[in-house]
């Protein structure tokens, strides 16, 4: 019910707005982006929809095995075996980027495993406001397994917000730290290999995880376990096990199904001359 | 309480920043944005004292305890350094700061990202082995493509080859790089929708 309240919120907006517009010039709705609406409205819907569903019957769930997902609590539990540290590198792009706020929900996770191993975690950032939320996370992660006093603040820090000078000082980490499993996952441009590498010649166990498909070669040449795409998305929900959660990923499947069911039928209008589809999916 | 205030703040500003991007000519939607976003800026301008201030706390830390010692000495009288050229001379160019940062960091900078030639052939030494079906293909995709997009490959060894790499690139490779971008934005939608109906709370201590 509160998720429908919410959804109701979300539609009522547009209906203050339509009020505020008033006199103004100009058609209120961009109507070019309609398509985009659609997609974001249909989503929303599909999210609640099984949210309300696997509530009533979290059982009724099934969801495949990620292995990527599975190595991260692996890795943990090598590093606790060796006695050596954790290392967490969030991306290098900045809080308001999506891959970003994913990497700091799996951060969470990773903390709460790490925090109940008694495993340290180092979590080296590019940009300032990445490590407040980082330590935020970590913290509260310390917290909700019971062990704040484990909780090193100092292990949170920032190196520094040029690229290359972040990525020597990561590099830095991984040879003289010598963590025993480095997790990559967030936004990474030219440093991903640099990175990777490094931490291949130092022997951890590496798993890595972006949307960016110029870079996903890099780690998959370099690392054990690579999340693609989705999957880094997925990973939070996943490690929390929450059927609640897990909903989403439903919801994504079923997105996904709708997606090739209109690639295909766009495909065969395109065959006959109709570019119905096409020019409905054109986004300005 | 502790935890409605936070996600109704997550909700009420998610939901804007999401129909600005769909409504427009509306009095004040533009400023309140604005005004929104230059917040996001200043909250993030102020994070770089706690970034400074992090700095001096871990380094002066390890120079205490750690075998880094050099390393950190290093960076903090670096660091210091460039504070002290930039508020004595300015940051203008033909200043001590300019002549540090193009004789020290550029060269440094350009060293670093230089390195990424030898760790693309030491990766792909290891990604090219044919050790099963998957990577046989990958080993022979790539060799076509590389051999089409050198002179080497179209001149001495066969005309087509051109042709061939450019197939690989606009179809196969095209196909699965697009599965792969629409599976990242949905999951990059169902994340964001997540955070702002505020079914993804752990952010906020778990449930």
């Amino acid at each position: 019910m509160k998720q429908l309240l919410r959804l109701f919120g979300v539609l009522l907006l547009p209906a203050i707005l339509l009020a505020a517009n008033g006199d103004s010039p100009g058609p209120l709705f961009d109507y070019f982006r309609l398509n985009v609406f659609v997609a974001v409205v249909v989503m929303a819907g599909l999210l609640i929809y099984f949210f309300q569903k696997i509530k009533k019957n979290p059982e009724s769930i099934f969801v495949r095995r990620i292995p990527g997902i599975d190595a991260i609590e692996e890795a943990v539990g090598r590093a606790t075996e060796m006695g050596r540290p954790v290392l967490y590198v969030p991306g290098i792009d900045d809080i308001t980027e999506i891959q970003t706020i994913a990497s700091m929900l799996i951060l969470g996770k990773v903390a709460e495993t790490v925090a109940l191993y008694k495993t340290p975690i180092l979590v080296p950032c590019r940009i300032p406001f990445v490590m407040t939320v980082a330590e935020e996370m970590v913290r509260q992660a310390y917290y909700n397994v019971g062990m704040p006093e484990d909780h090193r603040p100092e292990n949170i820090s920032f190196i520094s917000d040029e690229q290359f000078a972040y990525t020597a000082g990561v590099n830095g980490i991984m040879l003289r730290e010598k963590p025993a499993a480095n997790i990559m996952l967030g936004r990474f441009f030219a440093e991903s290999l640099i990175l990777s590498e490094t931490g291949f010649q130092s022997g951890a166990i590496q798993v890595a995880g972006t949307a960016e498909v110029t870079q996903l070669p890099f780690f998959i040449a370099a690392c054990d376990y690579t999340l693609i795409g989705e999957e880094m998305f997925a990973a939070s929900a996943y490690l929390s096990r929450d059927a609640k959660l897990l909903s989403n990923l439903k919801a994504t499947d079923y997105y996904k199904i709708l997606i090739v069911g209109v690639i295909l039928a766009g495909s065969v209008l395109a065959t006959f001359g109709v570019d119905l589809f096409s020019r409905m999916l054109i986004i300005h | 309480m502790k935890k409605e205030i936070p996600l109704l703040i997550t909700f009420l500003l998610g939901t804007w920043m999401i129909m600005e991007f769909f409504f427009h000519n509306v009095p004040y939607v533009d400023q309140i944005t604005e005004t929104l976003t230059n917040g996001g800026m200043v909250i993030g301008a102020f994070t770089y004292i706690l970034g400074v201030m992090n700095i001096l706390q871990v380094n002066s830390n390890h120079i205490k305890h750690h075998n880094d010692r050099p390393f950190k000495w290093t960076l903090l009288v670096g660091f210091v350094a460039m504070i002290l050229l930039g508020f004595s001379w300015g940051i203008d160019v033909d200043t001590p700061f300019q002549w540090m940062y193009n004789t020290v960091y550029v060269p440094l900078q350009a060293t670093m990202f230089s390195l990424l030639a030898f760790y693309i052939a030491s990766a792909a030494f290891r990604a090219f082995r044919a050790r099963s079906v998957e990577a046989t293909l990958l080993l022979v995709a790539a060799l076509l493509v590389m051999l089409g997009r050198v002179p080497v490959g179209e001149e001495w060894i066969w005309s087509k080859l051109p042709d061939i790499s450019t197939w690989i690139m606009d179809f196969p490779n095209m196909a699965g790089k697009r599965a792969i971008l629409i599976g990242a934005a949905l999951g990059a939608i169902s994340t964001g929708l997540r955070v702002i109906i505020g079914m993804e709370r752990s952010y906020l201590g778990g449930e």
